[in-house]
């Protein structure tokens, strides 16, 4: 029994690693931008949150902070995508990467300066905190079961949006063939910038059930870039669903991990996904063309 | 053809650079009598200069001419200096044979880790090689026998069985620390020169042809018989040796480790990444530009915390975005000055031209269109 | 007022000057045809109008306007349109939506998918494949439907004809009439001279990235076109 609970536990943690990679994901898939400040750009939505639902009324809920947040983190996609990295996007691949490395470092260090090296956690209001009875031994919090569900529902809301909608399209178009869109009438900057919001607004997402399933604090991005990275490697590059997948394995292979010795959740995470990367190079679900 | 036509030769050479490597042979030779003058606290200065620059001379050859950025050299650096502390701690080891061991060690294990991290492209590689980079430092925080999550530190005994500590000792009149400081500065020293010869040679070689050949066009160099996979393992695994070493000999003038020190991401990947960037990518002459401004950035500003590291990404956005060829690229470009050219010209050696050869020359201009001036 | 006409225009790419003062003009309602040599600057002018390439001297001018500052998606919405040479249709969408890309910027107009499909009737009944997944003919017919639903006031078509079977260029061919009596005039880039003299209303002869002819079909005669595509 407990080692149904233990998998169950890491599907449900594997939900939040798939919100984590989602944005990662959405603007490799869209910008071909690999954003190492990803992590750290879902810390900094965490604190958002923080300071949203401090400056609430008592008791109205993180959820508000979160809706609240979600303009605010767009805004700081839309910003960064305008404001730096469009400036970057040509063949080479060093100036985006150069780029973001320096706004993990100030963001990082940004948010120390601000709120300390203390570790937080959102505030609960009652049902963050009650969990399900399934079976003897096995419990199911509420907030990973949200969690999981949250993920789904981003997914399959992206996937809508990528595949059934005008806007959706012009993303496609310009991921295709960027010279070729423009001619079509897209700008594509100004896509890109839509595009790097509604990745930051995912980010907003994932970071609510960071900070209420865990204690944070502002030097635990970079951790978060490489379990976002695994998941959309392990899942195959260019399938939401697959990096659904992608982050349930990881976060299997770390409760299994930790199940063993509590020192090894992080390593048996890392090496799952080095397996994987030898045994399936293209991950598990890659797209069937290229 | 007539007999006098002209004749060219390949060179790489200029005035500028026969000068500039003379001139390299003279301060090599002063920055090693310096100890005999300088104060303990300038020889642990220019052993850090000398330490970061080699790091950033590796991974600018990784990046910067191979094409892989990656952000995992910490991977090398750390098991080179656990290498060290465990080949002297529990195999009684000298030091400085110990860090020439983990040069080994690191090369070694590059190998396993390249097989792995290869099979990613472009920017995911560099993700990729940060992730080995952390599972050595989990799989390293598990070693009881090193101090396991917290370190551990190098014994006296360890320390004082460095080969030539004696007769530095003697020879200079100073205490053993000082000591310790000037043997690995020398040893420092002999790594940035083997380093910097070493890339300079490499690249005006026929291999530095080919790795210039795959910056330009990976497909072109392909079609021509360069074995682009072999030639980028074989730099990921030299700049893995030369990170190795580094890394042995800066642990060693510390003599205290710990898994999150050894394999720390800002220290060993992200300062030596802004020295190549701020320096300039693609130049030999570029990180040791880089490394004089950060050794005073860190000197003067180190002590303003988050703020000197928020300045330190602002300064590598900053110069990405509007001069990305950084401060050496951008000197370089105005005044066409190269000191250590790794670029092939044409030179004419023969300058007797007759009418013939003008007529022809004249009437091979560019087939359509014109070269604008 | 002619509808595009471009000034002493000057562009190239990077170090190299494809085009040294090209003055072209098309009218309303007219059908152009720029005919020249491989590398004379054909595809680079269209580029030029399409604002995909930087002006580096002279102006272009559409209904009375200089455009030379903007972008490519700017004069989509002017209502300039270009059928990209090797039709460059987007692979990951389908033929529909790939017509349907066509219309982002919602410019209102005529054309619309009915009218594509009524145009080109084999595109309806492949709306749902992929793009890349059709003949070299569908494909072409489906990058000029998609341009065509941008409901623009000028068509640049860049080689229409290459790479296509005889046949399958006179279906295309017999399109351009229509599309300008619909009210859209066109820039056609031909190698095939005898397929752009059939369609054009005036021709232009570009060498070198230099125009060196300029007239009607009818008045052009064999041996001056002869010394304007190939140089004296």
């Amino acid at each position: 029994m407990q080692w149904v609970d233990t998998i169950i536990q890491g599907i449900l943690l594997g939900g939040l690693y798939a919100l984590y990679a989602t944005g990662l994901s959405l603007m490799f898939g869209i910008m071909k931008l690999v954003n190492l400040a990803h992590g750290d750009l879902i810390v900094l939505a965490a604190f958002v949150i923080v300071v949203l639902a401090s400056l609430l009324p008592p008791g109205s809920g993180v959820v508000l902070a979160l809706l609240l947040s979600l303009p605010i983190m767009f805004g700081v996609g839309y910003g960064l995508q305008v404001g730096f990295l469009n400036r970057t996007l040509d063949r080479d691949i060093l100036p985006p990467l150069i780029v973001t490395f320096g706004f993990s470092i100030i963001i990082q260090n940004g948010l120390l300066e601000v709120f300390s090296a203390d570790s937080r956690r959102l505030p609960l209001t009652g049902w963050e905190s009650a969990s399900l009875s399934v079976a003897s031994g096995i419990s199911i919090g509420t907030v990973p079961l949200v969690c999981f569900a949250s993920a789904v529902v981003v997914i399959a809301g992206l996937n809508f949006l990528i595949y059934r909608t005008a806007i959706g399209r012009a993303f496609r178009a310009t991921s295709d063939d960027p010279e070729t869109a423009q001619l079509m009438g897209i700008d594509h900057r100004r896509l890109f910038a839509i595009a790097a919001g509604i990745a930051m607004m995912v980010c907003a997402v994932a970071a609510l059930y960071l900070g209420l399933r865990a204690n944070f604090d502002p030097t635990i991005g970079p951790a978060r870039l490489l379990y976002a990275f695994e998941a959309v490697i392990v899942g195959g590059l260019g399938s939401l669903w697959g990096t659904l997948i992608g982050g349930m394995i990881i976060g299997v292979a770390q409760t299994v991990g930790a199940q063993i010795n509590p020192e090894w959740q992080i390593l048996t995470g890392h090496l799952a996904f080095l397996v994987i990367l030898v045994v399936r190079p293209r991950g598990l679900f890659p797209k069937s063309e290229g | 053809m007539t007999a006098a036509s002209p004749r060219f030769r390949m060179t790489t050479r200029t005035r500028v650079s026969s000068w500039a490597t003379i001139g390299a042979a003279i301060l090599t030779a002063g920055l090693a009598a310096l100890p005999a003058v300088a104060s303990r606290g300038l020889i642990q200065d220019l052993f850090f200069i000398f330490t970061m620059l080699c790091l950033a001379q590796y991974w600018n050859l990784l990046a910067g001419y191979a094409g892989l950025v990656s952000v995992g050299q910490q991977a090398f650096v750390g098991l080179g200096a656990y290498t060290l502390f465990a080949a002297t701690i529990l195999a009684g080891i000298e030091p400085l044979t110990a860090a020439l061991l983990s040069g080994v060690v690191a090369a070694a294990m590059a190998v396993p880790t390249a097989f792995v991290v290869f099979r990613l492209r472009g920017a995911y590689f560099a993700i990729g090689t940060w992730v080995a980079a952390e599972v050595y430092r989990l799989v390293l925080a598990q070693v009881k026998e090193l101090g396991g999550g917290t370190g551990t530190s190098l014994t006296m005994s360890v320390v004082s069985s460095t080969a030539g500590l004696d007769w530095v000792s003697m020879a200079f009149g100073v205490r053993t620390p000082a000591a310790r400081d000037i043997v690995v500065y020398w040893a420092a020293l002999a790594l940035l020169v083997i380093t910097l010869a070493g890339i300079y040679w490499l690249l005006r070689s026929r291999f530095g042809l080919a790795l210039s050949s795959l910056r330009d066009s990976e497909l072109t160099a392909s079609s021509i018989g360069v074995d682009a996979f072999r030639l980028k393992v074989f730099v990921y695994i030299l700049t893995a040796a030369g990170g190795g070493a580094a890394g042995a000999l800066i642990f060693l003038q510390s003599a205290r480790i710990s898994p999150d020190s050894a394999f720390a991401v800002l220290d060993w990947t992200a300062y030596v990444i802004f020295i190549v960037v701020i320096g300039g990518i693609g130049t030999i002459e570029g990180p040791i530009v880089g490394a004089v401004v950060f050794y005073f950035l860190q000197t003067y500003l180190a002590a303003f915390g988050t703020w000197y590291l928020m300045l330190l990404g602002a300064l590598g956005i900053v110069i990405m975005l509007i001069a990305p060829k950084g401060i050496w690229g951008s000197i370089a470009d105005r005044f066409d000055l190269h000191l250590f050219p790794t670029r092939r010209r044409l030179v004419v050696t023969s300058t007797r031209r007759t009418g013939d050869d003008r007529q022809r020359a004249r009437q091979s201009g560019p087939p359509s269109g014109q070269m604008r001036r | 007022m002619a509808l595009l006409q471009t000034v002493k225009l000057t562009t190239g790419y990077g170090d190299f000057q494809a085009l040294f003062d090209v003055d072209i003009e098309v009218a309303q309602g007219q059908i152009v045809a720029v005919i020249g040599a491989n590398g004379a600057g054909k595809s680079t002018l269209l580029k030029a109008v399409a604002r995909l390439l930087p002006v580096d001297g002279g102006t272009v001018r559409f209904d009375g306007a200089d455009i030379s500052g903007l972008v490519a998606s700017q004069a989509v919405r002017l209502g300039i349109s270009l059928v990209p040479e090797g039709r460059r249709l987007f692979p990951s969408l389908s033929v529909e939506e790939n017509l349907q890309i066509g219309g982002y910027s919602g410019r209102r107009g005529s054309w619309r998918l009915a009218e594509v499909y009524d145009l080109f009737p084999r595109l309806a009944e492949r709306r749902r494949h992929m793009g890349t997944a059709l003949s070299g003919g569908e494909q072409q017919m489906v990058a000029i439907g998609r341009a065509l639903m941008s409901n623009p006031r000028l068509l640049l078509c860049d080689e229409l004809s290459l790479g296509l079977a005889p046949i399958v260029i006179q279906d295309i061919y017999t399109a351009l009439p229509r599309i300008r009596d619909a009210g859209t005039s066109l820039v056609i880039v031909e190698q095939d001279i005898a397929q752009a003299m059939r369609v054009a209303d005036r021709v232009y002869c570009l060498q070198e990235g230099r125009i060196t002819l300029t007239g009607r079909p009818a008045e052009l005669s064999r041996e001056a076109i002869h010394a304007a595509y190939f140089g004296a």
